[in-house]
């Protein structure tokens, strides 16, 4: 039997960060990585936004392999057979501090794994860990591949399907209503095509997020983000709703609600498919999502362990923003920040680490979280992403087109469109949710 | 695209145990609608003749969606031992 100071389960962003500041203050930390290496478990959509995490990792972003900064952000509202894009430019992204940065996870995890190690921690891949430990009811170890590591605390960093939250009581049951599933590819492409077809210079970015009919009513969306040398593109489904959806409408017997239908249908919108065209598909990944927010949360301490990251369901999909991986990393030392004090006076009860919910609660974390807990409910209404991207492309459409024959008044065309789509009571319902949000 | 050759394009470790385990006594009586044939970004899950519901685990990308939708618990859902599974290169 071994024993070391701290255990963290998983190599992902929480995890890393975690054993990276406890190194950093001198602290014995154990990292272990069911994967072959640290990200090779992992999925992002692709975007770390740096702002809430600098005051936390002051000085590591100088070295790290981030793929662009974003200077171009795009929205884009689909109807079956037309779209509205929104594209935002700002001088602010051209200046330091950059807002956001692409990235890829198995790329980044392994060079986050090195910081963390080069700062005394000991990072190993290819155990996975089974089981906690427990003695008088508080978590003293854990078990992997029979054998027993002891440590003062544990950390799990397992991700969304955190087992180890599930083995310690804290996430009893997973709604389905509270997850996402994405599926993406990474399409590769010379960076100088990426930079045309997007109208970037160098290491420039951008990212681009999609609703409407391109989900086929479920709650979700599209995301494309440009890497340095490969698009991440994929989208983002509530399992609930495919669920619902589900059926077999299609010959082979699947339905054409599934994430693989959808995202292949979406790949061929007349939208997307210029900006793939003579791409070379390298990867094909999913994973869910915990979308619950602040009421799906789960309990974050116990005795001798506490939760970060996706495992404690640190993620925020405002449906213009999708953040996660600053969630983590943040969590992630504040994890290493309450286990430092608990060391100094040897006490890691689930009254000692409830530190690290107190902190949590005074971080942009939670006061994010809570600001926007009614973002889900709003979120989870299918007229979002089925009539009304319908109505504002079909108007936009009617004024913007020249036909044979004389147009009609503007005024005309817009207040018919009021008339017979938004003069409802479910419409109406719906805008006095948005003073929720 | 197929979903056969999206899963030719990722590194897997192939197992010989599986790691999901379908109770088809639960399955079979519960559930007809097979929330899990749809939801499997990988399209893992077919039906057999018998209209039994089957699992390819060995192209599984370990998302957890079919765990997470399974309204009835018929799936004992296990990340793959140490060493096996999906090892992605970008992620």
């Amino acid at each position: 039997m071994e024993k070391v100071e701290f255990v963290v389960v998983g190599a992902g962003l929480s995890g890393l960060a975690t054993a990276l500041v406890l190194a950093e203050a001198g602290a014995e930390v154990l990292v272990v990585e069911r994967g072959d290496y640290p990200g090779s478990k992992n999925v992002t959509g692709g975007r770390l936004y740096l702002g809430p995490v600098r005051s936390y990792f002051p000085d590591l972003w100088q070295e790290a392999p981030l793929e662009r900064r974003v200077v171009k952000e795009r929205l884009t509202m689909m109807a079956p057979t037309s779209s509205i894009t929104a594209e935002l430019s700002s001088e602010r992204f051209h200046n330091p501090p950059y807002p956001s940065f692409t990235l890829l996870h198995a790329t980044f995890d392994r060079w986050l794994a090195d910081q963390a190690s080069a700062r005394g921690a000991m990072v190993i891949s290819g155990y996975k860990v089974d089981d906690l430990i427990y003695k008088e009811g508080k978590v003293i170890g854990i078990v992997s591949s029979g054998d027993e590591i002891h440590a003062d605390a544990v950390v799990a960093a397992d991700g969304a399907l955190s087992f180890m939250a599930e083995k310690a009581g804290l996430q009893e049951s997973r709604a389905a209503k509270n997850y996402a599933v994405t599926a993406k590819e990474v399409i590769e492409f010379p960076p100088h095509v990426i930079e045309d077809r997007f109208g970037l210079e160098n290491d420039e970015g951008a990212a681009q997020l999609f609703f409407g009919s391109l989900t086929g009513g479920i709650h979700g969306g599209g995301f494309l983000y440009t890497n340095r040398a490969s698009l991440s593109l994929g989208l983002v489904l509530a399992i609930q709703d495919l669920m619902d959806k589900s059926g077999s409408d299609l010959p082979d017997g699947q339905s054409a609600l599934s994430p693989h239908n959808l995202l292949e249908a979406f790949k061929d919108r007349s939208e997307i498919r210029p900006l793939i065209a003579d791409g070379h598909t390298v990867e094909y990944s999913a994973h869910i999502i915990p979308e619950g927010g602040f009421r799906a949360m789960p309990r974050l301490v116990t005795d001798g362990m506490l939760i970060v990251g996706d495992a404690a369901g640190f993620t925020l999909n405002m449906g213009v923003t999708v953040r996660g991986m600053d969630f983590a990393l943040a969590s992630g030392a504040m994890a290493a920040q309450t286990l430092l004090r608990a060391r100094e006076g040897a006490d890691f009860s689930s009254a000692s680490l409830s530190y690290y919910e107190s902190l949590i609660k005074e971080s942009f974390i939670w006061q994010d979280l809570k600001t926007f807990q009614n973002m889900p409910a709003f979120l989870a209404n299918s007229r979002l992403y089925e009539r009304y991207p319908s109505i504002a492309c079909d108007l936009l459409e009617q004024i913007l087109w020249v036909g044979e024959g004389p147009k009609e008044k503007l005024s005309t065309t817009i207040l018919r469109t009021i008339r017979q789509n938004l003069l409802r009571v479910d419409v109406l319902r719906d805008l006095f949710m948005m003073r929720k949000i | 695209m197929s979903i056969e050759a999206k899963l030719g394009l990722d590194v897997f470790k192939i197992d010989t145990e599986p790691h999901i385990i379908i109770d088809h006594e639960i399955c079979q009586a519960k559930c007809d609608i097979r929330y899990c044939l749809n939801i499997c970004p990988a399209e893992l899950y077919t039906l057999d003749p018998q209209d039994k519901v089957q699992v390819n685990f060995e192209g599984c990308l370990e998302c957890g969606a079919c765990f997470i939708a399974c309204p009835y618990k018929a799936l004992t859902w296990h990340y793959p031992r140490a060493g096996y599974g999906v090892q992605y290169r970008f992620g």
